[in-house]
């Protein structure tokens, strides 16, 4: 024990020594060798965080090979037949490969151009609003949904839009025809995005909220003094002001384009609106979890991966060209 | 400075008023419908369409039959465990992780960072994954559920973030007082990161208490089944007859009440949430402004 304490008292200065030394002279394995003598413990630490990274997050990446191969259990990952690209021709030449990248991109790009601004939208209309209490509480209650799960909020779905729910009873009140809408391949996607930003619009702008605190009300007050009036503060101020935030935000979501809500889908579609409904994510879970096409299914997933990084990328470059605004 | 309104301006604010009242509306509606429906007589709920605003007759029944069957119950508490086996690993491991990331003089720290970042933009997609866990004979086991997700690495991010923000003098003095690195992290950090601990605890916490798909997929014994997986067969695929619903009644006994138990379930499922909700909110939003902004 005394001996212990000894060191540990002496640790501080050793450990600064031991960081200048390490980042002048070369050889990394030598430099840990020499930290590791300073930071033992860190090490220790870090073995079990690296261990978890390795184990759930690269083991998965490497294994994602299968999707060159004629996985076959009893043989194992390494051990299986390679095949190529096969799968990836199969897919190309299937009937759904048209179908699965259109609903994905549809269904994407329409949450993303609705979706999207209504965030940045509330977020204004919520800094207008003079009375504190009366704009936290709005703020409160538009982020509850987020907040519910999406077994119950696709259960709430199900229920108003069946075709004798509350959005049908006013439909008829209109005059117009109640519909189960879940079963009407082309209202899919009205309803998928519709109950998106019904779901997220509150947690969305969160974010932006904090950004327009962050902007000089000198501004405002100069502006002012030169005849602006609220419309065109909003304009020229207010929006430049969380630019910067919305393209952070623009560029991370363009990096999941793809990445349609899975979960969600998997709970709202059936094999009636397949036609419109099924993404590229609930095709792979279909193939892989439910028939066992363990390989196709992974060749399908990677090739979704692949294209999201590439928009992501893409999406990344041109905003740090277009306004130095970027995430790397 | 006061700014004189001009007339428009003045009709704006009314309009922003009345949209405000109109978001409020409806967002609270559609539970406040399910909140009504669970207390209706199951008849006439039935009958019904159209917005319900405020409970047909009342009664608690739907409440009762729902903790009458031992599937919900059992489910339940399965939960239960789940979210309080989950959210203490995912804590522990977060503060690991972002202590030692947060240290300033660690030889490795920036090459784990890197390995990392990495994983926020790729994984082996949803099939290496599945198989991973088979392999390590995790499944049907609560592990599956757990493990793989311990550490979520946004969450990693924003923990790491609040850690720098704590004055080095505190752990050189600790040290100096003999400390270990684990006893600055529990005694001196995590307490001191508390904001910041609490959004985790509910950011993870809600997520477990939510997630229903990898218990789908790990899961394979019907008592082990989590509530939102009995949620799903009861208002997703319609399937009453699941986990025991139907006892000793007949069918159409079953889909009448089958109709309120629906709703009573939805808001047994909810109210944990609703409960911890107001406590930990003052957090959160700090915690997400942490994350967001600083990055």
């Amino acid at each position: 024990m005394m001996n212990q304490k000894n060191l540990k008292i002496q640790s501080p200065k050793n450990e600064y020594e031991t960081y200048h030394m390490s980042t002048r002279k070369a050889g990394v394995i030598q430099n840990i060798k020499k930290d590791f003598k300073a930071n033992r413990e860190l090490y220790y630490i870090s073995f079990i965080i690296i261990a978890y990274y390795l184990i759930f997050c690269y083991k998965p990446m490497l294994g994602a090979v299968i999707a060159f191969k004629d996985y076959v259990p009893m043989k194992g990952i390494w051990k299986s037949q390679w095949v190529g690209f096969k799968y990836f021709r199969d897919f190309f030449q299937s009937p759904y490969f048209v179908r699965l990248i259109r609903n994905t991109i549809w269904l994407s790009l329409n949450s993303l151009i609705f979706g999207f601004p209504a965030p940045i939208i509330l977020a204004l209309l919520i800094n207008e609003i003079g009375n504190k209490f009366f704009k936290r509480s709005i703020q409160t209650i538009t982020y509850l949904p987020h907040f519910i799960s999406m077994v119950v909020i696709c259960g709430i779905i199900k229920d108003f839009t069946s075709d004798t729910g509350v959005i049908n009873y006013f439909i008829s009140a209109l005059g117009g025809k109640p519909v189960t809408m879940l079963s009407v391949p082309k209202l899919f996607m009205p309803v998928y995005v519709i109950s998106g930003i019904w779901q997220e619009v509150g947690w969305g702008s969160i974010i932006y909220l904090a950004a327009l605190t962050g902007i000089d009300p000198q501004l405002y007050e100069a502006s002012y003094m030169d005849g602006a009036n609220r419309w065109k503060q909003t304009i020229y101020i207010t929006l430049p002001g969380i630019a910067p935030t919305i393209i952070i935000l623009f560029i991370l979501r363009m990096g999941s384009l793809l990445n349609v809500g899975f979960e969600k889908i998997l709970l709202l579609y059936n094999p009636g609106i397949y036609e419109t409904a099924d993404v590229i994510s609930t095709y792979v879970y279909r193939k892989g979890l439910l028939e066992f096409n363990w390989g196709f299914s992974t060749a399908v997933g990677l090739l979704n991966s692949v294209i999201n990084f590439f928009f992501l990328i893409a999406a990344n470059t041109i905003s740090r060209k277009v306004n130095d605004t970027s995430l790397w | 400075m006061r700014i004189k309104k001009t007339p428009g301006e003045k009709v704006f604010t009314v309009f922003n008023i009345l949209f405000m009242i109109i978001m409020i509306i409806m967002t609270l509606y559609p539970m406040l419908y399910v909140l009504f429906a669970s207390v209706s007589d199951s008849d006439a709920i039935m009958r019904y369409t159209g917005p319900l605003l405020k409970p047909i007759g009342f009664t608690l029944a739907a409440y009762k039959r729902v903790f009458q069957y031992p599937m919900v119950l059992r489910s339940l508490v399965n939960s239960i465990i789940i979210v309080l086996m989950g959210t203490s690993i995912n804590i522990f491991m977060t503060s690991l992780g972002a202590y030692v990331l947060s240290r300033k003089h660690f030889y490795i720290k920036n090459a784990m960072m890197v390995l990392i970042v990495i994983t926020m933009y790729f994984s082996g997609g949803l099939v290496p994954q599945y198989l991973n866990v088979k392999e390590l004979g995790m499944l049907d086991t609560y592990w599956a559920i757990i493990i793989p997700g311990a550490i979520s690495t946004w969450n990693l991010i924003i923990m790491r973030t609040s850690f720098l923000s704590i004055p080095d003098s505190l752990e050189e003095s600790a040290k100096l007082d003999g400390a270990k690195h684990i006893d600055i992290l529990f005694k001196i950090v995590i307490p001191l990161a508390m904001p910041t601990i609490a959004v985790m605890i509910l950011f993870y916490g809600v997520g477990h208490w939510n997630s229903w798909f990898s218990a789908m997929i790990y899961l394979k014994t019907r008592d082990k089944f989590p509530m939102q997986l009995i949620l799903r067969e009861i208002l997703i695929l319609n399937d009453t007859s699941s986990g025991g619903m139907q006892g000793n009644s007949t069918i159409d006994d079953v889909q009448k009440i089958g109709e309120t138990i629906k709703y009573a379930l939805i808001i047994v499922a909810t109210v944990p949430i609703l409960v911890v909700y107001p406590f930990l909110q003052k957090y959160f939003v700090n915690g997400v402004m942490i994350g967001a902004l600083k990055e």
